[in-house]
C-alpha cells in the first residue's frame, strides 16, 4: 500500500504557538518523507530539547526525543548500529550550536549518512526568549532585558568548517522550497545540514516573518513588501563539488562562504555546498570491517539457540596464554 | 630458605621499559608453572616520572600483594630512594654501582617530602644512593651491585651492536636476568619469555637473550652470598592459563557477552579496554569456518556523546557499552537518567580512580559507589554491580548486559584502577558458562507480530513492569521515546495519575531484579557461619581480605567476609541476615567516608562499628587487611581505621 502524506502524521495535539515557523518545518519534513516514500518503520526522527524537540511526537515514524544538545550522538549511535535506517535529526539553534556545539563539530568530521535540521530562530523559546547562538550582537528582542552581548555564529560557515558535506538553508514560510531541500538532504550520502530560518512569533520580534518578508521595505518597492529572502537557484548558483570537472571543494566552499555571509537585506536560501566525494563514516568502517554492510551491529546474532555466546574468544585467550 | 614465594619489584622512569621488564619477569615465572599477581603504579605522565611494578609469585594462585618486597631490582637512582626501606631482611637489592655517589637531593623527580625525610634520617652528610644501600646492607639485605655500563659493553662485543640508544634499552632485561640469577631460576624459562614478548622482532629477542646470558654469567662470577628466596619450576597441571589485566578481562567478557558497539572517550585507566576491543574488532564465530563477527568501537568527542551514542546503539537493538572513569562518568549522569526513564539497556563500565575532580588519575580508589547509585536528577531505575577479580570482570561483563536487557535499564559495572592495571595469571575463562539472556527483547529472531490495527506501546503496563522491547527498524512498528514523562505509547504527558503509574512501573523493576537475580550474583560469603567479626567489602579489596581472613581463621579466629557484588538494587535483607549472625561488623573499602558502610546504614539501619578505609591511592595489601582485622578482633582498634601503606 502506497504511503500518503497523512500516514506521516500523528494524532498528538500540537502545542506550538499559533503562527510558529515550526509548523512549516514539520510540514516540509512530512512532505519530504512522503515524497521520498521512506518506510515508517525504517525511519527515525531524533530530536533535542525545546519546541523543536517535540517534532518527533508529531511525525508517525519512530521518534526519539532526547536530551538538550545531544540528538546528534544519539542519532549517530542509531545509524552506526543499523545503517539501513533513515535518520533525520532535528533541534534548535541553541541545542545544536550552544549546549551541543561540540557534537555539532564532531558530526561534521564523521559524515554519518543522516540529515540534521536546525530550527533557527535566534531565541530560546521554551524558556521565554533568551538569546541563542544565532542572535546578532546588540540585538534586543522583546524577551531580553538588555541587548544581546554575545556575537552570533554563522551556522552555514561553521558547518562547512566542520566538514559537513551538505550545507543548506531554508525558510520555514517557503515550505515547498524547504521540502525540496530536505528531500535533497535525504538523498545526500553523508551528513546533510539544513539551517532553517524560523521566526519565533512570541519572542523574536526582530527577525519576524514580517521582517523576512520585507514588509518594512515597502517604501522602496512601490508600496509592496520587498522580501529579504531569495533563492540561490535564482542566481544560477552551483553548490556541487566535482573535482574532475574543475570545481574542487575549496573552490565551491569559497563561493559558498560569500553567499553564506550575506545577511540583512538579502538572505540567500538553498543548497550552499554539496560534496559527495568524502566517504561517509559507514564507508570508513567498511574499510576496516568488510562484514559491516551485511552484518552491522544491529543485524548480528550474539547467542545461539542455547543462549550461549557465538563469539569465539579462544584465540584471544591463546594470545594471552602462559 | 623460602621457595617459590616471593614479592619482586622493579622500578624506573616512565618510558624506560619497566612494564616490559615486569611482563618478562611474570611470563618467565608463569612459564615455570608459577602463579603471579602484579600491580602497576605510575604517575600521570608520559616520560620521566617514577613508575614501578610489583609482582608476587607463588606456587598457588594469588590475587593480592603483601607490604614487603623480597627483591628490588633497580637500574636508576630514584627507585632505590623510594623503595629501599621496603626490602626485607634476607632479601636482595639490585642496583647500579655507578650511582652510589649520586646525592638524593639531586634526584629532581623525587618529592621534596621524601628528600627532606631522608636528609633528616641520614644527617651526617647529604645522603647518597650509597648511604641507602649501606642502610639496607646493615639491616641484613643482600645488596647486589651491577655495573650496567660494563655489562652493556660485553653485550655490545658479543652482538656487534654499537649503538648506545639500542644497548641502553637492555638495562631492564639485565635487571630481570640478575634477579632470576640470584633466585637460581632456570634461564631457559627467562629466554622463552623473552622470545614470546619480542616474538615479532627476532633481532631484539636475540639481543635480549644475550643480555640475559651475560647477566647470569656476571652473577655467577661476582655474587656469592645466599639470599633467602629461591624460584624453581613446578609441575603445571592440566588447565590452560593466561596472564592478563582487568581491562582485558572485561573486554573479553564483553566480546563473548555480545557487545557489538562500544563508545568511549580516552581516559585513564579505562581507555585500554576500548583500544584492546578495537584491536580485536573482528573476531571469529564459533563453528563457522572463517565467519567473522565484529564490534564497532567509536571514539567520541566527549563522554556525553559516549553515553548517548551508546544509548542510540541500544535503541537499535545492539548490546552496547561505554567505558570510562570518574570524570567521564560524571559527565554521563544526564544520559544515564535518560536511559533510566526510557528503559534502555545500556552498560557503563566505570573504572574508578582516585578522585575528586582530576584527583590522582593513575591511582586507585573506590570512590564512585554512591555516585553510581545516586548520580543524576530524579529517581530512575539503574543497577550497580561490581567485580572483584579477573574471573568476575569477565563473567560480570555479560551479567551487566543480561540485567540491562532483562530489566531494561542502565547497568553500571564498577571496576577500579587496581583491577585495570593488575596483571594476574589465571585459568582460561569458560564462555560456555555464560548465558545470553535478552529478556523481552523482540529483535533477536523472536517473532514479533502486531495484530491488525494494534499500536505498539513501548512502555506498556504489564504485570511485572517489563514491556516487550523492539529495536528501531522493526517492520510494521514505530515507537516513541522521550526524556519527558510519557504515556505507554511514549508521548509526553504531565498527567498526575499516569505519572504515578509510570514511576511505579519503572522503579518496581528494581524489586523484581532483586527477587530474580541468583544469590551468587548478589554477594559471596566466606568464612565462619557465626563469626565474631563480619567484614563487608566490595570490588578489588577481595583478594587481600580473603587472604587475611584465611590467615586469621587458621589462627583460630572466627571471622566471615561478605563480598557485595550487587549494590543496586541493594540486597538489604541478606545483609541484615549476615549481620544478625555476626558479632562486630567492619566495612573495609578504598574511599574516605566509607561509602558502602553508609549504604548499609541507609538500607538496613545497621551502623557498622568499624570503618576501615584507605584513600592514599594505593590498594589495600594483605598485611594491612590482616593487621587491621586482628586489631578489631582483639579489641584494640579505633572505630575508624585509615590504612596508609604504599609508595
Amino acid at each position: 500500500m502506497a504511503l500518503k502524506l497523512t500516514d506521516y502524521r500523528t494524532e498528538v495535539h500540537n502545542d506550538w504557538c499559533p503562527g510558529c515557523g515550526d509548523f512549516g518545518i514539520l510540514s516540509a519534513v512530512q512532505m519530504a518523507l512522503a515524497e521520498t516514500k521512506l518506510n515508517l518503520s525504517d525511519t527515525v526522527v531524533v530530536s533535542g530539547i525545546g519546541c523543536s524537540g517535540k517534532t518527533p511526537h508529531y511525525v508517525n515514524v519512530t521518534g526519539i526525543h532526547t536530551l538538550h544538545g545531544r540528538p546528534l550522538p544519539f542519532a549517530t549511535g542509531i545509524k552506526i548500529s543499523n545503517p539501513g535506517l533513515n535518520v533525520v535529526v532535528v533541534g534548535g539553534d541553541g541545542d545544536g550550536m550552544g549546549i551541543g556545539a561540540g557534537h555539532f563539530v564532531a558530526a561534521g568530521r564523521r559524515n554519518v549518512d543522516m540529515v540534521y535540521i536546525i530550527y533557527d530562530n535566534g531565541v530560546y523559546g521554551l524558556t521565554k526568549g533568551q538569546a541563542s547562538p544565532t542572535l546578532k550582537l546588540g540585538t534586543k528582542t522583546k524577551g531580553l532585558i538588555f541587548p544581546n552581548m554575545t556575537s552570533n555564529i554563522n551556522p552555514l560557515i561553521l558547518a562547512m568548517a566542520c566538514g559537513y558535506t551538505f550545507v543548506a538553508r531554508g525558510y520555514s514560510f517557503n515550505v515547498q522550497h524547504l521540502k525540496s531541500i530536505i528531500k535533497a538532504a535525504i538523498d545526500h550520502r553523508g551528513t546533510a545540514f539544513v539551517d532553517v530560518l524560523q521566526p519565533c512569533p512570541t519572542y523574536n520580534d526582530i527577525n519576524s516573518k514580517e521582517w523576512y518578508n520585507g514588509e518594512d521595505r515597502s517604501a522602496e518597492n512601490n508600496g509592496r513588501p520587498l522580501p529579504r529572502v531569495y533563492t540561490l537557484e535564482s542566481k544560477g548558483y552551483d553548490p556541487n563539488v566535482n573535482t574532475d570537472a574543475g570545481r574542487d571543494a575549496e573552490t565551491v566552499m569559497l563561493d559558498a562562504f560569500k553567499y553564506a555571509s550575506e545577511w540583512g537585506d538579502s538572505i540567500p536560501i538553498g543548497v550552499f555546498y554539496r560534496n559527495e566525494e568524502i566517504p561517509t563514516y559507514g564507508d570508513r568502517i567498511l574499510e576496516r570491517i568488510p562484514e559491516y554492510s551485511a552484518l552491522p551491529p544491529a543485524k548480528q546474532r550474539i547467542g545461539n539457540g542455547n543462549r550461549k555466546p557465538v563469539a569465539d574468544i579462544e584465540g584471544y585467550m591463546d594470545e594471552l596464554s602462559v | 630458605m623460602i621457595e617459590n614465594r616471593l614479592q619482586w619489584c622493579i622500578g624506573g622512569a616512565q618510558g624506560s621499559g619497566v612494564d616490559t621488564s615486569a611482563n618478562i619477569f611474570s611470563r618467565a615465572c608463569a612459564e615455570g608453572g608459577l602463579w603471579v599477581a602484579g600491580k602497576r603504579e605510575y604517575f600521570s605522565n608520559i616520560k620521566g616520572e617514577h613508575s614501578y611494578f610489583v609482582v608476587r609469585v607463588d606456587s598457588k594462585e594469588v590475587h593480592a600483594l603483601h607490604d614487603a618486597i623480597d627483591m628490588l631490582a633497580t637500574f636508576d637512582d630514584e627507585t632505590v630512594a623510594r623503595h629501599f626501606d621496603e626490602v626485607v631482611k634476607g632479601g636482595a637489592l639490585i642496583y647500579d654501582s655507578a650511582l652510589v655517589n649520586k646525592k638524593i637531593e639531586d634526584i629532581p623527580t623525587l618529592e621534596r617530602r621524601i628528600r627532606e625525610e631522608l636528609a633528616k634520617r641520614f644527617p651526617s652528610s647529604p645522603p647518597t644512593i650509597g648511604t641507602l644501600i649501606e642502610s639496607c646492607r646493615s639491616r641484613g639485605v643482600h645488596v647486589c651491585a651491577v655495573n650496567y655500563s660494563s655489562l652493556l659493553n660485553v653485550i655490545s662485543s658479543k652482538t656487534g651492536e654499537k649503538r648506545m640508544s639500542v644497548l641502553g634499552r637492555m638495562v631492564n632485561v639485565i635487571a630481570v636476568a640478575v634477579s632470576f640469577a640470584l633466585l637460581k631460576y632456570d634461564i631457559a624459562d627467562l629466554k622463552s619469555s623473552i622470545d614470546r614478548i619480542f616474538g615479532g622482532k627476532k633481532n631484539v629477542a636475540a639481543m635480549n637473550g644475550t643480555a640475559a646470558e651475560v647477566a647470569y654469567e656476571y652473577v655467577k662470577g661476582n655474587f656469592h652470598e645466599e639470599i633467602d628466596c629461591r624460584l624453581m619450576k613446578v609441575p603445571r597441571g592440566k588447565g590452560k592459563r593466561m596472564l592478563l589485566n582487568g581491562n582485558q578481562a572485561v573486554a573479553l567478557g564483553k566480546v563473548a557477552g555480545g557487545l557489538r558497539f562500544q563508545t568511549y572517550y580516552p581516559i585513564t585507566p579505562a581507555a585500554d579496554e576500548s583500544t584492546y576491543l578495537e584491536r580485536y574488532e573482528r573476531f571469529p564465530m564459533k563453528g563457522k569456518d572463517g565467519a567473522r563477527g565484529s564490534i564497532v568501537v567509536l571514539q567520541t568527542e566527549d563522554e556525553i556523546a559516549a553515553v548517548t551514542m551508546a544509548i542510540g546503539g541500544a535503541l537499535a537493538g545492539v548490546r552496547t557499552a561505554t567505558c570510562t572513569s570518574g570524570p567521564g562518568f560524571s559527565l554521563m549522569a544526564e544520559g544515564i537518567g535518560w536511559a533510566g526513564i526510557n528503559e534502555v539497556p545500556v552498560v557503563i563500565t566505570n573504572y574508578q580512580r582516585a578522585g575528586p575532580s582530576t584527583g590522582m588519575p593513575t591511582r586507585h580508589e573506590q570512590g564512585d559507589l554512591k555516585f553510581s547509585m545516586y548520580g543524576g536528577h530524579g529517581d530512575f531505575p539503574r543497577m550497580v554491580i561490581c567485580s572483584a577479580d579477573m574471573q568476575e570482570c569477565f563473567y560480570d561483563a555479560n551479567h551487566a548486559f543480561n540485567y540491562a536487557e532483562r530489566y531494561q535499564m542502565p547497568v553500571i559495572h564498577l571496576i577500579d584502577k587496581a583491577l585495570a592495571n593488575s596483571t594476574e595469571s589465571v585459568p582460561y575463562f569458560d564462555p560456555s558458562g555464560m548465558n545470553i539472556d535478552r529478556g523481552l527483547f523482540m529483535g533477536d529472531g523472536t517473532p514479533f507480530v502486531l495484530k491488525e490495527g494494534e499500536e505498539y506501546a513501548r512502555f506498556k503496563f504489564t504485570e511485572n513492569g517489563i514491556s516487550p522491547r523492539i529495536p528501531v527498524g522493526t517492520p510494521g512498528a514505530v515507537f516513541w521515546n522521550t526524556g519527558d514523562e510519557h504515556t505507554e505509547i511514549g508521548h509526553i504527558t504531565e498527567d498526575p495519575v499516569l505519572r504515578n503509574m509510570m514511576m511505579e512501573k519503572r522503579m518496581g523493576k528494581l524489586d523484581l531484579a532483586l527477587k530474580e537475580i541468583p544469590a551468587d550474583e548478589q554477594y559471596h560469603y566466606f568464612g565462619d557461619d557465626k563469626p565474631d567479626l563480619l567484614v563487608v567489602s566490595w570490588g578489588s579489596t577481595k583478594g587481600a581480605i580473603l587472604e587475611a581472613v584465611d590467615g586469621l581463621r587458621k589462627e583460630g579466629k572466627k571471622i566471615g567476609f561478605l563480598q557485595m557484588r550487587l549494590i543496586l538494587p541493594f540486597p538489604a535483607e541478606k545483609v541484615r541476615e549476615f549481620a544478625g549472625r555476626a558479632g562486630k561488623i567492619a566495612v573495609m573499602e578504598m574511599n574516605y567516608v566509607g561509602q558502602l558502610a553508609d549504604v548499609i546504614a541507609e538500607y538496613t539501619g545497621i551502623m557498622a562499628e568499624f570503618r576501615v578505609v584507605k584513600y592514599n591511592g594505593r590498594p589495600i595489601t594483605v598485611d594491612e587487611a590482616r593487621s587491621s582485622l586482628r586489631s578489631i578482633l582483639e579489641g584494640r582498634s579505633e572505630k575508624r581505621v585509615v590504612l596508609t601503606h604504599g609508595a
